[in-house]
Parts: C-alpha cells; structure tokens; sequence
C-alpha cells in the first residue's frame, strides 16, 4: 500500500491524502449498526481526471475503491469491506450550470444538498431542487444513485427519475457520458437514447464512479403551506394518500405513525405540502386538497389539524428539521431505517408489521412513510441506538433485520439496503435478473475493486 | 351527577332568543331562532347544533344567565352532532389526559396558574410577578376546551379531579386558598363553568388582569406609558367573565396605551377561528379572521394584544404579516415597566 499511496499522493498532493488511524477510523463506520471496516487510505480527489488516474491505479494494482459522498447512507454502504481506498468526493462540489429555461442544474458529485440550495436562493431565487430529510451535507450523487427521495417527491418521483445525465469514470478507468449530454451540451434528459443510467442507478457503487450529473429542478414557489390530515383507522391512510396524490397539486405528501411502547399511539398524520404563485391560489389549492377528502371530513372519520405556526414552519422548512431531531432522541449518536419501497395500498399492513417487531423485540418505531409520485410509498421503520451501549446497537440491528424481511414478505423492497439485507433481496429476486446484474457488473469491472462486497451472495 | 344548572322555562318564556339571534355565526330570524331552539330544548336534533361555531359568545348574550351554551353542547354530545373530526377529538383526549404525576409542593403567594399552558412560564417574571410560585401541567389542566369538542361529559369526569389536585397537592397545605389564573379558560373555569354544573370550588381564583392592574398601581412611578393603539384580541373564554372586562380597560389606561374603537371588539369580538379550523370549515375561518385583521389594520392598531396562549399560536403570524406586533397583556406590561 506504500507505493499506492504514494502514486496517490502524486496524482492529488499530500494533503488529500491519508493513510492515518484517526482519519481511517472516520471512514471505517457510518451511524447505523453495521460493523465498522477500516480502509487502507483515503484520498479526495479535486476532478475527474484525477479520479480517472486512482481508478487506473487501483486497476492495476487491484486495489478496492469505494466511493463516498455524504457518507450518510446509515446502512454502511461506504464502508470498505475489503479494504482498498476510500474515495472522498467532497472536493468535486462545483456548480457547473443552472439553466433557468430547461430546469436543471449540472454539478460535480460532491456537490451536497445544502450548497445548492444555498446557491439556487442566491442566484436562481425561482428554482429548487427535491431535498431529501436528511442533513445538509448529503450529496447530490449520493441521493440520486440510491435511488433517494425527497420534498418534491410527489411531483418529480424518485431523485433518480429527476436524472438528466451523468458523466461517470467507469471501473476500467473510461470516462463516460450517460443522457442527452452524450450527443449535445445540454444536459437536459435521459431520453431519447438508450437510457444507460440504469447502469449505475442502485448499484451501491459497484459499477462505476459518477462525477457530474444533471438534475431537474422546479419553480420556487413564494406561497407554501403544509396541512397535516388526522385518521384513528390507520387502514384509511392509504386512500387519504390516494385522494391527496389524486389532486395533482401537492410537492410532497408524507405519513407519520410512530409507535413508542408503553405510551398511547399517536394517531397517524398524512402531511401534504403544496406551493403556489400567490395567497389566492394557496387558497384554492387547499380547497382543492380539502374536497379531495371531503368524504372523511363529513364523515367526521378524518380531519385537517389546526397547526401553531411554528409546526408548520417546521413541515414547510427542507430538510424538515424534526426529523434529524427525532433520529437522535436516545442522544446516542446511533440512527438506522428500513426504508422500504412498496404500493401504497399496504400502509395498514406496514404498519402492523412494524408494530409486531416493536412488540416482539421491544424497541421503539418511528414509522411512516414518503409517497412517490402517487403510485408507491418509500416506508420507513426507524430504529434510535445508543451507539456507546453495544446491546443497543444489536438490538437495533436485529430489528433492522427482522424488518427488511417483514417488508419482503409483504412485497415491498429496502431501499439502499445494507449488506444483509441486500443479501435478503436476492433470495426473493428472480435468479435470472441476479445473473444479469453479474454478467453486467463483470463486464464493466472485470477485476472486480469497485466497492466489493455489495450485491454479492 | 353534576347536571347542568338550566330552567327551561327561563327559555320558553324568553321573547328575543339572543342566544341565536345575536350569534355572530349563524343567520336566523325570530321564527327560526324559536323553531330551533324549542328542537334543542326538546333534545331533537337541530342544525344549530351541527353549525355551532362554539365560541361561548351566548353566554354572554344570554339576558337570564340561563347557560344556553352549556345546553347546545350537552345535545351535541347526546345527539353526535360532534363539531370536529372524532380522530381529532380522540387524539385530544389522549394528548390532553391527567398523567398521574403530580407531586405535593409548597407554594407561596401570589400562586400563578399556568394551567396547560407551561411553555409560557417565561411571561412570569419581573417586576410583576415578583416572588410567585407557578403551577401547571396536564393534572391541573382546567378541561373546559371540552367545550369546543361537544365533550362535556370529559369536563364532568376530569374537572372535579383537578380541582381536588389543585386544592390537595398545591394550596392546602401551603396555607393559602387562591391562585391567579393566566388564562381566561382557568378563571371561567372555576368561576362560571364549575358552578353551573354544580362542580364545586374551594378556592378562589384571581383573575390575572385584575393582579396586573393592582400591581402598576403599586409600580405606578416605574411605569413609561407607551402611547399606542392597540387591539385586544377577546377570547372565547371571556364570553363566560364578561364582568372581567373592565381589566383590560384598567390596564391601558395605566400604562398608556389607547384601545382603539373598532368594530369586531367586546360584545362583538370575532373568535380567533382556531376552532372553526377544527371544524373543517376552512372558508367560514378565512372570513373571520380577514374581518377581523382587516378591522385591526384599519383602526392603526401598533400592537394586537391576546390573553389567550391559544389565540395567539393560531393569530401571531397573520398578525404580524399585517404589521401588527402579536404580543399576550402580560409582556405588554413587562415593557410598560421596562422589565
């Protein structure tokens, strides 16, 4: 590893490389409950040149690569499990374009959440783009090549479907354009020629290293209200979802049922978010919202809850602020969820299920889940640990565990899944698409450094 | 047990039917206002029952103080004519329970009831409050929001335990038998609702406006008079102590301050429309509240003062958007004293 790190050091200088215990322990772990695994070094490279040069280098000599971006994911998917070098995309954060017509913004793949929306407000105060509720230093990339979600959900579907293209390094050291920028300087959609994506969509890494991409943005609404919908039957909220998604109007809609043992339930909240041009049109969009669920209303099963303004700021603010809070309420460091991709007309049975694991194992659940355009729900069960408290962590995992095999028997998918979990996909997987997810990753690394370990059995 | 102190005949004989008729809410002529208010009598369903914006107003309007309010609510619940979602009374319930963890604590004078209220605590402080001993949480929660959710049979099962804890944990074996209350809810409370059910109070409580006024008058030479117009925002509780109104009035003028004439104050007061949220009817709130800021807005009011913790969480923003500082009496009076 001497000679590596020094070419390393070579290709991005000294000072963006390490080979020392207190860096490599920051990269061995993440907050969720996986195990941690020290890498060799850890280098961030400043463009994509420079990433070419460590993939040629890690090539040849065989060395295993990890990308890494916010390093966020919870479900240890940036840890190197057999060792090699962390590549930290930090450094590649540039704001290449923003194209205020088309809607979409090209940066670099280190670029986070919190840059570019501080960026957007600055320079293009009438654009957004889809935030996920995670902190601000979650990458761009990072959201979208997991197939993430976010507060524009519900309009633009899954960040990976706001996608228009991407510029990867491929495991052999090729650079690559993916998307209308392939054939054409803008970076405008994936469509109309083969859509190459996918190759690198939810493969945790293993196939390629992104190091631009183009995302779609939205209008920036001055008006935004949040209006959050009361049911005590949690086998309704599928159909509030429905109606509420049916309108057409609303960014995002989320569902919260926690379920904290040995406390009365709170009763299951459907919030939907939805922005406008002016008061008036706030106004008819609630309207409109309301009427969709007029039947629950007169029926008096269902209803909107008055909100103190410091609430709904809370629900109008990206990322919601509360959910960072809740995933530390053991003040232990330690946050992990099953975020499972599944239709939405299983929430009732979801949410059983995550009651049944909280019973069994006696853990708390922080339930719920984020709609996706209208036609699934990314559900989610989440598990607070004390990371200091090594009972704590197993539990939590053995709970993770026990969830991701809930959901598959009840035919929803985890998301970003972690290594056993990913594991668990398999079994329930078609073996066909399994050998082609193989003979696929084989052609584009066959030497097999990229991220090894994920998507294998 | 603990009926409501109503004579029906008071009603029948009643010529004007105030009680609907000057209802800010509902559109009736004497024929109607008879027609219904004989159903509600007879305990038949009535539409009045289901529009009810429940803002306690006609116990005020109610020449006999014949508790004609308490009545539609009681018929609510009989005839589940509930005004809000039930998801969202039953979360109420639930949210809103006595937990069970009150601790005995001594207390000294002047004892301050924050009732449900804690996170305003803040507010007592200074001169005004020097030395007080506070009080509060779910045990001691007064439940006359019940009001609002057709639930008088929850003010009837909760009231009386929280009149015993209040009595039994804070004031017995302190030696004193009375408490300010913060909240105009707490004082119609024990002073108006808890006697017409025949709940019965062992202590007396003091209405905080009145506190505040005899304390500038003791502060009277540190007071700089602000010199603003102001609107007071009238909660639906005070539809219950309409002889507590005085205050407030006793209040401005000491520190300065001019309660601008406007429209939709006093007898007139609109309701915040926290509650008509509640009940869904999102256009009849949009109304009330324009009217109301619009009012405010028109007279020059600097400043929109509540009593009310829970009028001014659902006014405070829209207030403010239309210029107009959302502030409670209490601090008002803080910054009077430069406190």
């Amino acid at each position: 590893m001497e000679k590596v790190y020094r070419e390393l050091v070579e290709i991005v200088g000294s000072e963006y490389v390490s080979n020392q215990p207190e860096e490599l322990f920051i990269y061995s772990r993440d907050m969720g409950t996986m195990l941690p695994s020290t890498p060799d070094l850890v280098v961030m490279p400043n463009s994509t040149e420079e990433v070419q040069k460590i993939v040629l280098l890690a090539n040849r000599e065989g060395v295993p690569i990890v990308p890494m971006g916010g390093g966020l994911v919870l479900s240890g998917l940036t840890r190197p499990l057999k060792g090699g070098i962390v590549m930290d995309m930090k450094r590649m954060n540039r704001i290449l374009e923003v194209n205020e017509t088309s809607r979409y913004a090209l940066v670099e793949a280190g670029t986070s959440q919190g840059m570019l929306k501080a960026y957007l407000k600055k320079h293009h105060p009438n654009l957004k783009h889809s935030i996920p509720d995670s902190p601000p230093i979650a990458t761009i990339a990072g959201n979208v090549l997991i197939h993430g979600s976010g507060h524009l959900s519900q309009t633009g579907g899954f960040h990976s479907e706001m996608l228009n293209g991407m510029e990867v390094v491929l495991p052999t050291g090729d650079i690559v354009k993916v998307g209308s920028c392939s054939a054409s300087p803008y970076w405008i959609s994936r469509a109309p020629l083969p859509d190459l994506s996918g190759l690198f969509l939810g493969w945790a890494g293993t196939t390629g290293i992104a190091t631009k991409l183009s995302i779609k943005l939205y209008p920036n609404r001055p008006f935004n209200d949040a209006r959050a919908f009361i049911t005590d039957d949690v086998d309704l909220v599928a159909d509030i979802i429905h109606q509420f998604t049916g309108t057409q109007l609303a960014e995002d809609v989320t569902a919260a049922a926690n379920y904290i043992r040995g406390r009365t339930s709170i009763f299951p909240l459907v919030i939907v978010n939805y922005g406008a041009e002016s008061q008036d049109e706030l106004t008819w969009k609630r309207n409109l919202i309301r009427a969709s669920v007029k039947k629950y209303i007169e029926e008096k099963t269902g209803g909107f809850v008055p909100m103190p303004s410091g609430l709904r700021k809370d629900l109008i603010e990206t990322p919601n602020p509360t959910m960072t809070q809740t995933a530390d309420d053991k003040e232990g460091g330690g946050f992990e969820y099953v975020g499972s991709i599944m239709p939405i007309e299983l929430f009732g049975e979801a949410y059983r299920a995550g009651v049944e694991i909280s019973e069994r194992l006696r853990i708390n659940n922080g339930m719920g889940a984020r709609v996706i355009g209208g036609h699934c729900m990314m559900f989610f069960y989440g598990y607070t640990f004390n990371r200091a408290v090594d009972a704590d962590v197993e539990l939590a995992r053995n709970a993770l565990h026990e969830t991701n095999e809930a959901a598959l028997k009840l035919g929803g998918i985890p998301w970003k899944a972690e290594v056993p979990a990913q594991k668990q996909i398999i079994e329930y997987m078609d073996p066909n698409t399994f050998e082609l997810m193989n003979r696929l990753r084989n052609v584009l690394d066959p030497k097999g450094i990229l991220n090894p370990g994920n998507w294998e059995v | 047990m603990y009926e409501l102190q109503f004579d029906e005949k008071i009603c029948k004989k009643c010529k004007s039917i105030d009680c609907l008729m000057r209802c800010q809410y509902m559109e009736l002529n004497l024929e109607e206002a008879r027609e219904e208010w004989d159903k509600v009598l007879r305990g038949e369903d009535s539409w009045v029952l289901r529009d009810c914006a429940t803002c306690y107003a006609c116990e005020e309007y109610c020449q006999y103080g014949n508790h004609p309010f308490y009545l539609i609510v009681d018929r609510q619940e009989e005839k589940d004519a509930s005004p809000v979602p039930i998801p969202l009374t039953n979360q109420q319930l639930i949210v809103m329970r006595p937990r069970g963890r009150i601790a005995s604590q001594k207390v000294q004078a002047p004892v301050v009831n924050m009732c449900s209220f804690p996170m305003l605590t803040g507010t007592i402080r200074g001169k005004l409050f020097e030395g007080a001993s506070i009080i509060g949480g779910y045990d001691i929660f007064c439940n006359i929001m019940w009001l609002h959710f057709g639930r008088n049979s929850v003010i009837r099962e909760r009231l009386p335990k929280v009149i015993d804890n209040i009595w039994s944990y804070y004031l017995k074996d302190s030696g004193i038998d009375e408490f300010i209350c913060f909240h105009d809810e707490c004082y119609g409370t024990y002073t108006h609702l808890a006697p017409a059910f025949g709940i019965e109070v062992p202590f007396k409580p003091i209405y905080l406006f009145e506190y505040l006024t005899k304390r500038l008058d003791e502060l009277k030479d540190q007071i700089h008079p602000l010199n603003e117009k102001v609107a007071y925002q009238r909660n639906c509780s005070n539809r219950l102590i309409p002889e507590t109104q005085h205050w407030v009035d006793d209040i401005f003028e000491r520190i300065g301050v001019d309660r601008v004439e406007r429209e939709y104050d006093r007898e007139n007061a609109l309701c915040c429309a926290g509650t008509i949220y509640a009940q869904q009817r999102d256009d009849l709130a949009d109304d009330v509240q324009k009217r109301n800021l619009d009012d405010m807005v028109a007279v020059g009011a600097k400043y929109c003062v509540f009593n009310c913790p829970a009028c001014m969480f659902t006014m405070s923003d829209l207030v403010a958007e239309r210029g107009i500082t959302p502030i409670l009496m209490s601090d008002l009076c803080h910054i009077a004293l430069g406190d």
